[in-house]
Order: structure tokens, then sequence, then C-alpha cells
């Protein structure tokens, strides 16, 4: 029997746990799937990704609400952005964004020294009103804000009916089980929603500075000997546990395998607090017991097979049958890979910001949209080079603002002169 | 204006080329992988190009209008002529990249063929083209207005929607054309490439006179579309084939019955 295996994953948020380490798998077999495997798992994360971004895209162009400046501000970026003189904003951008490092730092600290010292029950719990947070609180506000902007009208016992609905299902498929569509979809959701509020509260060169600053943090605390979330994940591993549950996002199933005595709950999803609070929580989650079959495998057995049944009991007993045959290339696609919910966070910030801002407007989102999609391409790259987990948000936040900055202020200006005279190029 | 424009226009434009990326593209994470590259390496293009344009434009005499509509045609042609210089980087990388993981694979055929390769970068070029030149327009037609209300043509949505359609498929036939000519080493290949895209270009200087850019550039566009059939390997043969649903290794390929 085979032990089990996992693709190689990576996360970059910065104050999140990272996910359970990969398992040595023969240099062989994984050079010869390398390419089209690699491939579908890019994509596996591209889909996610750019669902994110076009519901914060969308959110943001329709919805006034998230582009307002209320004069409200987060208790992180206390320092006002409306000031007299540039070299004073600028002062008040880096000492926000100082602020707000400091408190993820700090945050992250914190966490690691939970895990340390076995408070599994306080992270639980913490992560759990996070996530009650982003569920409830802001997602009425999102359904709240999108009714006023097309004028419809909504008594509050059909508005509580549906927020009670979707929140508690929610927390029913993010922390317990659910099917594995509606439980992406209820991650790229609360991204998105997490996204919207940064961009709303975060005053625009700080939000620059800050994902600035975050892609060297993430790049920092994961890559560096001392980092803190490197040491969370050899504690991890020293301990022969998964990681505690971190944000993640994950495309597939994992096969539970022959492990009798070892907890291995395969997903888990950790959610960025809300602002008040801004700590990182984090969620165990458990997928559907399935084994790992897709519907359509299974389906296809059924029709060539006749009806069959997979328990976890079938499959220990098969899987402790001696076998010579070859590992299966079902074992790669269901192997999955996972981002970490920051990630999605993050680069939706960047793009709905180059969305709401930016004077190029739709150029400069594309040109946002397509350079992050090329950083987590090369991400996921160096992932397979390297199979160790890698920060996904430098790679992808550096291009995201050099074509920002680049398109907003150099291809702006030309494509509309060029679309003055229609001139193509 | 409003919707039916904003809709007409959209499906004019994108219309051949979504339809391309869904019934061929969207199925293969590797070609959608190279497809946003390439759309990439046209960013980088565009990016160095309107830098250039940019610094000129500053150190010029702002006031003139002849000097700086002159400059826009400069930045114009070195624009494509960086957009061909980056298909051609795109295809060197390509193939190193390929070289690469064949040494690195067991197997002994590369997973996508450099024809498929060069498809499907020029498509990737085209989307971004496309993307770039006529989005902002279409979202304006979303909104209210009046379009050449000052006496500029009537026209302006529509002929911006056809260009694009013609210069996304364009850039496809150009990619197809190109990789070929670069594989084969008949350089003369490329420079008619290179060629023709300039001409496309330049004759986009006449709009709004749009009889005389459009017209000609949709015959280029045919012209290029039938030199990239016979450079991808198609001939009548082929052709009649594959209509009459007879081609037995496209049949075999896609595993549904003659």
């Amino acid at each position: 029997s085979e032990p089990p295996q996992h693709g190689p994953e990576q996360n970059g948020q910065p104050p999140a746990a990272r996910p359970p380490r990969v398992v040595e798998t023969e240099e062989d077999e994984e050079e010869e799937l390398t390419l089209k495997y690699g491939a579908k798992h890019v994509i596996m994360l591209f889909v996610p990704v750019t669902l994110c971004m076009v519901v914060v895209v969308a959110t943001i162009k329709s919805v006034s609400f998230y582009t307002q400046n209320d004069g409200q501000r987060l208790i992180y970026t206390p320092f006002p952005e409306d000031t007299d003189t540039v070299g004073q904003r600028a002062l008040n951008s880096i000492l926000n964004a100082t602020i707000m490092i400091t408190v993820i730092i700090v945050m992250t600290l914190v966490l690691v020294l939970l895990y340390k010292y076995r408070c599994y029950k306080v992270i639980q719990g913490w992560l759990f009103l996070s996530s009650l947070l982003l569920l409830f609180f802001f997602s009425y506000i999102y359904l709240n804000e999108v009714l006023k902007t097309y004028n419809l009208a909504m008594d509050y016992f059909t508005l509580a009916i549906i927020i009670w609905n979707f929140g508690v299902v929610g927390m029913m498929c993010i922390h317990w089980k659910g099917p594995l569509r509606l439980q992406q979809a209820y991650l790229i959701m609360i991204s998105a929603l997490m996204a919207l509020v940064f961009i709303k509260y975060l005053p625009e060169w700080t939000a620059w500075l800050i994902l600035a600053v975050i892609s060297v943090y993430d790049l920092l605390a994961v890559l560096c000997p001392k980092g803190p979330l490197r040491i969370l994940v050899e504690t991890a591993q020293e301990r022969n546990e998964p990681i505690f549950p971190a944000l993640i996002y994950s495309s597939t199933m994992v096969w539970i395998v022959n492990m009798a005595d070892t907890e291995w709950p395969p997903k888990r999803n950790s959610t960025e607090a809300a602002p008040p609070q801004q700590e990182s929580q984090e969620v165990v989650t458990f997928p559907t017991d399935d084994g790992g079959f897709s519907s359509t495998w299974v389906n296809q057995q059924q029709h060539q097979l006749g009806p069959l049944q997979s328990t976890e009991q079938t499959r220990r007993e098969i899987q402790e049958l001696p076998s010579a045959r070859p590992p299966a290339e079902d074992d790669d696609e269901e192997r999955g890979v996972k981002l970490g919910l920051g990630d999605f966070i993050f680069y939706s910030m960047l793009v709905g910001k180059a969305s709401a801002t930016a004077s190029g407007d739709w150029n400069t989102t594309l040109a946002c949209f397509v350079a992050i999609l090329i950083g987590l391409c090369l991400t996921l790259l160096l992932l397979a080079i390297f199979k160790k987990a890698l920060p996904a948000l430098p790679i992808s936040i550096f291009f995201g603002l050099v074509f920002y900055f680049a398109t907003d202020n150099l291809v702006q200006p030309f494509m509309d002169q060029l679309a003055l005279h229609q001139f193509y190029i | 204006m409003t919707a039916s424009v904003f809709f007409g226009c959209t499906f004019i434009a994108f219309g051949p080329a979504i339809a391309l990326f869904l019934f061929t593209i969207a199925r293969e994470p590797l070609r959608v992988i190279f497809l946003i590259a390439g759309a990439f390496f046209w960013l980088v293009s565009l990016l160095l190009a309107s830098l250039v344009w940019f610094i000129s434009v500053q150190i010029s005499n702002k006031d003139s209008a002849a000097q700086q509509k002159g400059l826009l045609v400069f930045g114009v042609v070195l624009s494509v002529l960086l957009q061909e210089a980056f298909r051609f980087a795109y295809y060197k990388l390509l193939k190193k990249a390929n070289e690469g993981l064949l040494t690195l694979s067991q197997e002994e055929t590369m997973p996508i063929s450099i024809r498929q390769l060069a498809y499907v970068s020029g498509l990737g070029f085209g989307f971004m083209s496309g993307a770039f030149s006529v989005v902002n327009i279409l979202a304006d037609s979303v909104g209210p207005g009046t379009i050449g209300i000052h006496g500029d043509s009537q026209h302006y949505f529509l002929s911006s929607a056809f260009m694009t359609m013609a210069i996304i498929l364009l850039h496809m036939f150009w990619g197809v054309v190109f990789f070929d000519g670069c594989e084969k080493q008949r350089w003369w290949a490329v420079a008619a490439v290179v060629a023709s895209h300039l001409i496309v270009s330049c004759l986009t200087f006449q709009n709004p006179e749009y009889v005389g850019s459009l017209v000609p550039t949709y015959v280029i566009l045919f012209l290029m579309g039938v030199w990239a059939f016979y450079a991808a390997g198609g001939s009548l043969r082929n052709l009649k084939l594959c209509l009459t649903c007879k081609d037995k290794d496209f049949l075999l390929a896609n595993h549904r019955p003659r």
C-alpha cells in the first residue's frame, strides 16, 4: 500500500499557518507526469483566483459603497491621507503601513506561540468567531449595499432568513463537511468580502505600501529559518501532525488512506479576521468522505463493472493487498493543490484597487489581472521545482504593482491618444 | 447607444476569438497557460513602447499638434516592431522550454506541438491587443451619450469593433505564419508578417475614413488566413475531409464516432 501522497502545497497569507508538508515522491513518476498535471494544477488555481477577482471588480464597478470615502478608517490605520502636503501624506501612509504590518507580525507570533503551547481550543474558537463575523455581518452589509444600489426593496424577515441560511451553511461548509464546490464557493466569497473591506477602508497610498510590505514579509516569514511561519511548519512536522488549520483553498479532496491512528484532516481553512480584530484564525474542515473518487469516475466504473461501493473499510483492505501495479494516474489528478486565502484576498485587493482608482480603468485592471496570473504561474513552477512550501504573494504582487503603476502612468496616455485618433497597433 | 450597442460591439469584436478559445483551448490547461503567457508578452512589449513614447513626449514641444501626431505615428510603428520582436522572443523561449521539457520527461513526444503553440500564442497576443484597444470604448458605450455629436464619425463604435475583430484574428494568423517561418528558417515569411502588421497599423492612420482602413485590413486578413491555413498543414483535401466529417485522424483524436 502506498503512503498518502500530497502534491506540493503553498500558501502565502501573512499571519496564518502553513499546510501539511509535502511527502517525498518518486522522482521518475513526478517528472513524467509533471508537465501535464502541473498545468492542470495551475488551471485549478487560476479559475478560483479569477472568480474572486471578477466578483471583487464587479462589485467595485457597480456598488459605489466600496469606493466611497466616508472618512472612516480602521483602527490599524489611524493616520489620515487627506493632508495638505505630499510629504505629510507619504509619512502618514508609511506610519499606517508600519502599524498594520506590526499588528500582523504580532498576530502571527501569538498564533505560533499558541500552537507551540498546544492551545488548540483557543485558536479554533478564534477562527470560529472570525468566520462567523465574515459570514454574517459582512455579508449582511454587502447584501444591504447591493440592494441599495439596485433600489430593490426587501423586508427584514426575508433578509434575516437569507443571511441566516447563507451564514449557517457557510459555517458548516468551512468548519465541518460540505460539498467541495460549495466549500470552494464559500471560500471565494469570504475572500472577496475581505478584499472589499480592505479596499474600502485602506487609504490609497497605505494600501499600495501594505501590499508591497506584506509580500516582503511573506517572503521572509516563509523562507527564513527563523521566520514564524517556518517555525510553525517545523513544529508541526516534529509533532508529526498536520499543521493546524490554516486558511487554505484546496482544489480537490485527498485520499483518506490507511492511517487509522493518525488524524488526517486534509483540508483546512483559516480566515483573516475582520478589521476590528485583525487576527488570523484557523478552521478545520473535513471534506466529504468519498475517498477521492470523483463522481464521473465512479459512474464510469459502475457502468463498466456494476455498482460498487467504496468505504473507508474497503479501501483500507484493498490498499493492504500487495500490489504490483504502478501508481495510478488518478493519484496525481486527485492530489490537488492548495493556496492560502490570504493570497486570494491580496490578489483581489490589488485588482480591485486597480479598477477603483486607476485612470486607465479597464486597461489597468486587465494588465494587473494578467500580471497576477503570470506571477501565480511562475510561483507554481518554482513550487514544482523546489517541492516545498513557498510564499505565493511576492512574485504576483510584485508583477501586479509594477504593471499597475506602469500601465496607469505610461500605457494609459498612449492608449488614450491612440483611441482618440482611432489608430491601431 | 447603451445595451444594444455594447453587446453588439462586444460580440463583434470578441465573438470569433471567444469561440476559438472555448472550443479549442479552454479544455487544455497547457494551452490556457501559454495563451496567458502570450498575452503577458504582448503586454510587456506595449509597456516598453509606451515608455519610449512617453519619454519622447515629455522632451518634445507639447503645444505643437503636428509634432504630437508625428510622435504618435512614431509610437505606433515602434509598438508594432516591438510586438513582433517579443513574438520572436516568445518563440525562442518556447523552443528552449520545449527542448528542456523533452529532455526532462521520459515521453518521446512533446505534450504540445510548436504549431499548437504558434496558434495559442498568436491568439494570446490577439486577445490582449484587442482587449486593450476596445475595452474602454465598450465601457463607454454602455453609458449615455451621442456618438459624433461634434461632427465626428457616427460609426466609431462599430468600426472599432470590426477593426478589433480583424486585429485579433490577424494576430492569430501572424503567430502561425511567424512561428512556421522561424521553424523552417524562412526569414522572408517573418519579414512578410512584420510588413503586413505595419501595413495594417498604418492603414488605420486614415481613420475615420473607414473604407480606406477597414476594407484593405479585411483583405489582408483573408490573405493571411489562407497563408496560415497552408502553413499549418492544411490543404484543400484536408478541408474537404473535415467539412464532410470524414477526417479519421481528427475524429479519432476527439473520440467521436464517424
